[in-house]
């Protein structure tokens, strides 16, 4: 019998043995191929299982982190949600992450490989860092000057400090409170159903992701393209256009809103907005010199990150005549996100130096040890200094004299330029008011600010259908924010 | 005991060591290992160690220490390993069971696996307290196998738990009777195939390469096999199905020596397993669910209970998540029973995976060289028995949670949550403990001197030696050890 006890218990062993072999397998060989499976929990676990660091806002958190106690534990919860939506983003357990939330994913996290103190750190331990926090570059004061100034009404306010690129303010309305699409729970995907279905489209961020033809603000763009060209050398003498004005290979005559735009000089042009000599100098300088000039503000380009993506501000690259004289002064194809136009106003205000916008300050670990800092970077030479100069007059002109004198502020210089967008069928859309302006101290070094606003449905007061009338105050009101000293924290 | 060493100056044979104090320190390492993972628990769980871990170690080391003394005076010649494997796997078992507590608070099973530990480890002690020899259950193979099939009988008169009839619940207390059951028939099948294990080998009729044994020598086995397999598919219990099938071909295999039930044994399982896998649709969906345990995934379905369990390994790794860092709990409600092994290998990792596997082999191999050292074929069958019923069960259950083999509801013993399993277990341990005690203890035949042991015994070839119900009652003598006619074959 001995024999056959040996012989059972060997085959015992090798029962034994097999599982070992097949832990192997499972636990050493297949185990990367299940952790990445789509099923497997765990990351998501994981990843909610420590409380999201925060967004920062003038020295104060934006967000918060809610301890559910369920599996999926950590839940983003905002404090001023529908404020800062256009800068944070959601952060949902359901539907992912946009925005701030999304592109500094990894230090909110707490997976940026930067937070730990050492390389591999995270490897080595297995365990979570506690998240970053992500100090923007948003004013407090402009951001809700901007968002008061909208008041609920559709449209959208950039706000840049011209220098350095740091964007003061952001702000899309009417705007939604990405708390309600933290969780995971059926009100959650109420809620997202409910704010996609939404006619008037809460979740777009019409500062950064909508474009809108930017009408005559536009025309700063086309007169530096005249005056790089040298098409107009002298802005004070009387410009060639006739008014009335046929568009060139049409019979259309293209109308003014105010009477003296025969042969008006730039200086006029720009400073009541005449409609024919804009058209004409755009003319002039030809397709590749607009295209040149636009895409030195920022047009055409696709890769502009703040960190977001920022939508793609269109001058359409092969045009007739006639489709080029009206995109000179912002309508046909031509279409521009509001921080397009704030970066125009920018460069204007900054000695044709465009800086680079962006939105976060600098991130840091949980206990405020610097992981990154954004630098000051140029993103384009946008003009001549002296064409910078130029344009500056013009702009100061139109907000002093012209049709901007709602953006002014006493013991400031500013400069601003006023647009009135047709779009719909046959224009018979509500117009689009637009207002790009800066702000300087006339003691100070340079520019505050430069802003953009929009206002998609103005409430058409008599007629007063414009940018000076709707988007100016909120202008204004912005730039007052701006100008005020940073707080020191 | 015996008083022999004391008037034999010069023994033959050195009298064998007790090694006693060897299993005390081992005793004392593996309540320490239990407490230390007990700790571990809470510490990684909420930064503290539990409040009641002194408590478990106290309960866990009165015991073992209980356990250790009634075999240091009942049975001071048994396997120093033993006991301490039941102790460190028992403690283990409730610690994983507490871990996996904190994820259900409202349904906590530790508590309850404690107290039955302690009725499993009180019931080892009267078997090694009362069961002076082993050759004594001989006499009770009639009345083992009757109360065996009631046992596996009684639980179809009540309701099923999750598909399967194989409880009764009284009193709030749920109890598996098919558990004791597989210690009955292991008792019955040793003493039947004790008494007729020539009958079987040697009698009856050739068929090809087949010898059948005469009918009236098999059919009372393999009846009891049948009912108690036929019990059990109308149970829908197929762990334990497999199990004694395993055991029954084992014991046969060892008691005979023929392959040729091995190889029938292996037909007879493949016939049985492809029925039931394509009539029962419960054991198909097992069965489907083990060619591809991802399938779910793909349909849409999320990951099955067996896929989860595989995310649960491969996230262990090599070195575990740690104690309390898992979440093994995405299983589902069997993760403290039948999965229990999933958050062992996700938090311990293949390392403590291992080690659990090489105390089972240990256990099972102590079990066989019990089988080996003994000298009656009761005792030996009995032994093999055990320690097929150990290995087959880890098998079957280890298999089938890693994916090896289809998964089958059965408890990891020792570890699983399940009262009647541990108290079996326990009493399957006090078994090897005696009969390991048994081949060791030095025999008063073997020291007196001038008496040469090895006389040869009065087994016989024509027919049934030993049979059931006479040996073992002559007490302190042992019948002489096999004849070296059999120990040739």
């Amino acid at each position: 019998m001995t024999r056959y006890i040996r012989r059972a218990a060997a085959l015992s062993l090798f029962l034994l043995a097999a599982l070992f072999v097949n832990a192997v397998r499972v636990q050493v060989l297949q185990a990367d191929g299940l952790n990445g499976s789509p099923a497997n929990r765990r990351p998501a676990i994981a990843r909610y299982d420590e409380p999201r660091g925060d967004i920062v806002v003038d020295g104060r958190a934006v967000t918060g982190s809610k301890d559910t106690g369920e599996q999926l534990r950590y839940e983003r919860i905002y404090l001023d949600g529908p404020l800062y939506a256009p800068v944070t983003g959601y952060s949902s357990q359901t539907y992912g992450t946009t925005l701030l939330e999304h592109a500094e994913d990894g230090v909110l996290s707490g997976t940026d490989p930067a937070l730990a103190p050492l390389p591999f750190w995270n490897e080595f331990t297995r365990s979570e860092r506690p998240g970053g926090r992500v100090l923007t570059t948003i004013r407090r004061s402009a951001q809700e000057a901007a968002y008061q100034g909208l008041a609920g009404r559709r449209g959208a306010v950039a706000a840049i400090e011209p220098a350095t690129g740091r964007i003061l303010a952001l702000v899309s309305s009417p705007s939604y409170d990405p708390g309600l699409l933290s969780g995971n729970s059926p009100a959650v995907t109420e809620a997202w159903r409910r704010l996609n279905g939404s006619a008037s489209h809460p979740m777009l961020n019409r500062a950064i992701r909508q474009t809108y033809p930017p009408g005559s603000t536009f025309k700063i763009v086309t007169a530096a393209a005249a005056l790089e060209a040298r098409v107009v050398t002298d802005p004070d003498a009387p410009t060639d256009t006739a008014d009335p004005f046929v568009i060139p290979g049409t019979r259309t005559t293209l109308p003014n809103p105010v009477p003296g735009c025969h042969r008006a000089s730039l200086v006029y042009a720009i400073k009541w907005s005449c409609n024919t000599v804009m058209a004409n100098l755009g003319v002039k300088v030809g397709l590749e010199g607009m295209l040149a000039t636009a895409g030195r503000f920022g047009f055409n380009d696709d890769s502009l990150r703040i960190p977001s993506g920022v939508a793609v501000s269109n001058v359409d690259r092969r045009m007739s005549v006639d489709q080029l004289a009206l995109s000179s002064i912002g309508q046909f194809d031509t279409t521009a996100t509001p921080l397009q136009m704030a970066m125009v106003a920018a460069a204007v205000a900054n000695g044709g130096e465009l800086a680079h916008p962006y939105l976060v300050d600098r991130t840091t670990t949980w206990d405020g040890d610097t992981v990154r800092e954004t630098p000051r970077r140029s993103y384009r030479r946008a003009m001549f200094p002296a064409t910078a100069h130029e344009l500056r007059r013009m702009m100061v002109e139109a907000a002093e004299r012209g049709t901007g004198t709602r953006a002014l502020i006493a013991g400031v210089t500013v400069g601003g330029k006023t647009g009135t967008a047709q779009h719909g069928v046959g224009n018979t859309g509500t117009p689009y008011a637009w207002f790009i302006a800066w702000a300087q101290e006339r003691d100070a070094p340079r520019p505050a600010v430069a802003v953009a606003v929009v206002v998609e449905d103005p409430e058409a007061a008599g007629g007063e259908i414009s940018g000076g009338g709707d988007a100016a105050p909120i202008a204004r009101a912005v730039m007052v924010e701006a100008l005020k000293p940073v707080p020191r924290r | 005991m015996t008083a022999t060493a004391a008037e034999a100056p010069p023994p033959e044979r050195p009298r064998p060591a007790r090694r006693r104090g060897v299993e005390l320190s081992l005793l004392v390492c593996a309540v320490l290992i239990s407490v230390y993972g007990y700790a571990d628990v809470g510490l990684a769980r909420s930064g503290a160690v539990p409040r009641d871990a002194l408590a478990y170690g106290a309960g866990l080391g009165l015991l073992a220490l209980l356990a250790h003394l009634a075999v240091r005076l009942r049975a001071p010649y048994a396997d120093p390993l033993l006991l301490p494997i039941a102790v460190l796997l028992n403690g283990v078992g409730i610690v994983l069971i507490y871990r996996l507590d904190l994820e259900t608070p409202g349904d906590r099973a530790a508590p309850a696996q404690l107290i039955w530990s302690t009725l499993g480890v009180a019931l080892f002690i009267a078997v090694v307290v009362l069961l002076r020899d082993h050759r004594v259950l001989q006499r009770y193979a009639y009345i083992s196998v009757v109360t065996a099939l009631v046992l596996m009988i009684v639980p179809i008169l009540f309701p099923a738990v999750n598909g399967a009839r194989i409880w009764i619940r009284a009193g709030g207390l749920s109890f598996q009777p098919g558990e004791f059951a597989k210690i009955l028939l292991a008792v019955f099948f040793a003493a039947y195939l004790a008494a007729n294990r020539h009958a079987l080998a040697h009698t009856g009729r050739r068929i090809g390469p087949l010898q059948l044994p005469a009918g009236r020598v098999l059919g009372p086995v393999v009846a009891v096999w049948l009912i108690s397999v036929a019990v059990l598919v109308l149970e829908r219990d197929l762990g334990t199905s497999l199990l004694f099938f395993g055991l029954f071909v084992v014991m046969l295999y060892v008691a005979t020596g023929r392959t040729g039930w091995i190889v029938v044994g292996l037909l007879l399982a493949g016939s049985g397993a492809f029925a039931v896998g394509t009539l029962e649709p419960h054991v198909r969906g097992r069965v489907e669910s083990w060619i591809d345990p991802y399938a779910s995934i793909a349909a849409g379905d999320g990951p099955s209970q067996l896929a989860q369990s595989m995310f649960s390994f491969a996230s262990g790794g090599v070195l575990g998540t740690g104690l309390g860092a898992g979440h093994s709990i995405l299983i589902g409600f069997a993760a403290k029973s039948d999965f229990i092994l999933a958050t062992a290998g996700e938090e311990l990792g293949l390392a403590g995976l291992t080690a659990l596997f090489l105390l089972y082999t240990l256990l099972v191999a102590q079990g066989y060289r019990a089988g080996l050292d003994l000298r009656d074929p009761f005792g030996r069958l009995l032994a093999v028995g055990l320690a097929a019923i150990l290995a087959v069960q880890v098998f079957v259950i280890a298999g089938g949670v890693t994916g090896l083999i289809p998964l089958t509801g059965m408890a990891m013993p020792f570890l699983a949550q399940g009262g009647s399993s541990v108290v079996t277990n326990w009493i399957i341990v006090a078994l090897l403990i005696r009969l390991g005690d048994s081949a060791r203890e030095p025999h008063p035949e073997t020291v007196e001197p001038g008496v040469i042991a090895r006389a040869p015994g009065p087994a016989g070839h024509g027919g049934p030696a030993d049979p059931a119900g006479h040996a073992g009652s002559g007490g302190s003598a042992y019948p002489a050890g096999p004849s070296a006619a059999e120990e040739a074959r």
